[in-house]
């Protein structure tokens, strides 16, 4: 069957030819869908191509940063004002995915992959939608629970606000092959202080569930401690809390829990000395 | 089959074809062109055995839509050398045994080539993380670092530019 390619120029254009047609899909850096082709993938009929400035836009809101959906992640990279998403960014593949994967692409990636989502996740991002001639807003992990993420509709951008303090952000990846290889598991933690005791924590985890996900248990153990060695020892303890991680060729879900509170207390060890420095 | 015009400047030349609207890019290189230097290994993005170079930068050609191309220049291996001449990157590879069943070399030398242009006197973790995304199952690596890392050695340090 031959596949269509259509381009456009705007984003309603695609997200009017996306919802008329089932089998149509928004091609963005290629690294998901163009893989999904060259295996045969019968489902995909069209492709649709958008080349509105928009998606490729990354803008400062005063704290808050706009990154369009078809950044990739080499101009991550290249924006200094983005520094805090650097590590993340340098952990997606080579500089040849690099150069093409795309951040809302990113989003769609099945595990293990998606660790820039992971990174987002913890950053509280929100994603601005397209659906048909409707947009709207929701939070990351709304979107990544919702159905939302089926063909369709589409992310067009990311909004988050930069972390409270270069210390107060660490992500890490944990994988088999350095410096690029398929994560283990990811793990991106957020957290402010106040009067020295820890505030508004967040923690995510990638290729722990079915998608990138809160670790609500260890956000709630932290929040309001002081990170020390009693408070990284008590995450460690509920790290495991709400995952689901799966057996693949990476690794096995039993190596994946063993793991995640040792790598967890080493990253909350990590952001001590961030915040100590 | 659903056929679209490119044009775009292949090594240097201004190639203009018609295409099948959803080949890949190392497909119609491969294919239409007859350039095979970008070999395919995986056709997932994984080995980097079809790294070409497009507009300087280094893309995975085996998921990378032909149609994109329009317009823009892509260098493969086949167009490294100066006439007669080689790329002293490839007369490193030869020097320093980096190249065995010679299937990733393509691609490691046009990632090496990327890297060279944007910084001339890169050390070896930057070396390493530039080729981190082609996979080589012959050399165990080091050759080949060894061999980027000569090149670079070649055009001396950034003080010895004063």
């Amino acid at each position: 069957m031959s596949v269509l390619v259509r381009t456009c120029d705007s984003v309603r254009e695609a997200a009017q030819l996306l919802i008329r047609e089932k089998g149509a899909r928004l091609l963005a850096g290629g690294t998901l869908l163009m893989r999904a082709l060259n295996e045969g993938d019968q489902k995909i009929s069209s492709l649709v191509i958008a080349n509105d400035p928009f998606l490729t836009d990354i803008r400062q809101l005063g704290s808050r940063v706009q990154i369009g959906a078809c950044a990739t992640m080499s101009a991550i990279l290249s924006n200094r004002d983005l520094s805090f998403l650097h590590s993340a960014a340098q952990a997606i593949g080579g500089p040849a995915v690099r150069n093409m994967a795309t951040v809302g692409g990113n989003l769609y990636a099945p595990r293990p992959y998606g660790d820039f989502a992971t990174a987002l996740l913890a950053l509280d991002a929100t994603v601005s939608i397209q659906s048909g001639y409707s947009a709207r807003e929701m939070t990351l992990e709304q979107f990544i629970a919702s159905s939302e993420r089926q063909a369709g509709a589409f992310v067009t951008s990311v909004q988050l606000s930069r972390p409270a303090a270069p210390e107060a952000f660490r992500f890490s990846k944990i994988s088999r092959v350095k410096p690029k290889g398929i994560s283990v598991l990811s793990i991106a933690i957020h957290a402010g202080e106040r009067l020295g005791r820890l505030s508004n924590v967040r923690v995510a985890y990638g290729a722990m569930a079915e998608s990138t996900m809160r670790a609500k248990a260890v956000e709630r153990t932290l929040e309001g401690r002081v990170l020390d060695d009693a408070a990284i020892a008590a995450a460690k303890a509920v790290a495991c809390e709400g995952c689901s991680p799966r057996t693949d060729a990476i690794a096995t879900d039993w190596y994946r829990r063993e793991i995640l509170p040792i790598h967890l207390g080493r990253t909350l060890a990590e952001l001590r000395i961030k915040k100590a420095s | 089959m659903v056929t679209t015009p490119i044009q775009f400047t292949l090594n240097g030349v201004t190639k203009s074809l018609m295409c099948e609207a959803s080949a890949s890019l190392l497909d119609v290189l491969r294919n239409d062109l007859g350039d095979t230097t970008p070999k395919y290994g995986c056709g997932q993005g994984t080995c980097g055995a079809c790294t070409v170079l497009i507009d300087g930068q280094p893309i995975l050609s085996c998921i990378f839509l032909a149609g994109r191309v329009d317009a823009r220049s892509v260098e493969t291996l086949a167009g490294v050398h100066d006439g007669p001449n080689l790329h002293p990157l490839q007369v490193a590879f030869m020097e320093h045994f980096a190249a065995q069943c010679g299937f990733c070399t393509p691609g490691m030398i046009l990632a090496a080539k990327a890297l060279l242009e944007k910084n001339a006197y890169p050390n070896r973790e930057e070396v390493i993380d530039a080729i981190s995304g082609n996979i080589c199952r012959c050399t165990g690596y080091e050759p080949i670092v060894d061999a980027i890392m000569s090149v670079a050695e070649r055009r001396g340090s950034p003080g010895d530019r004063g």
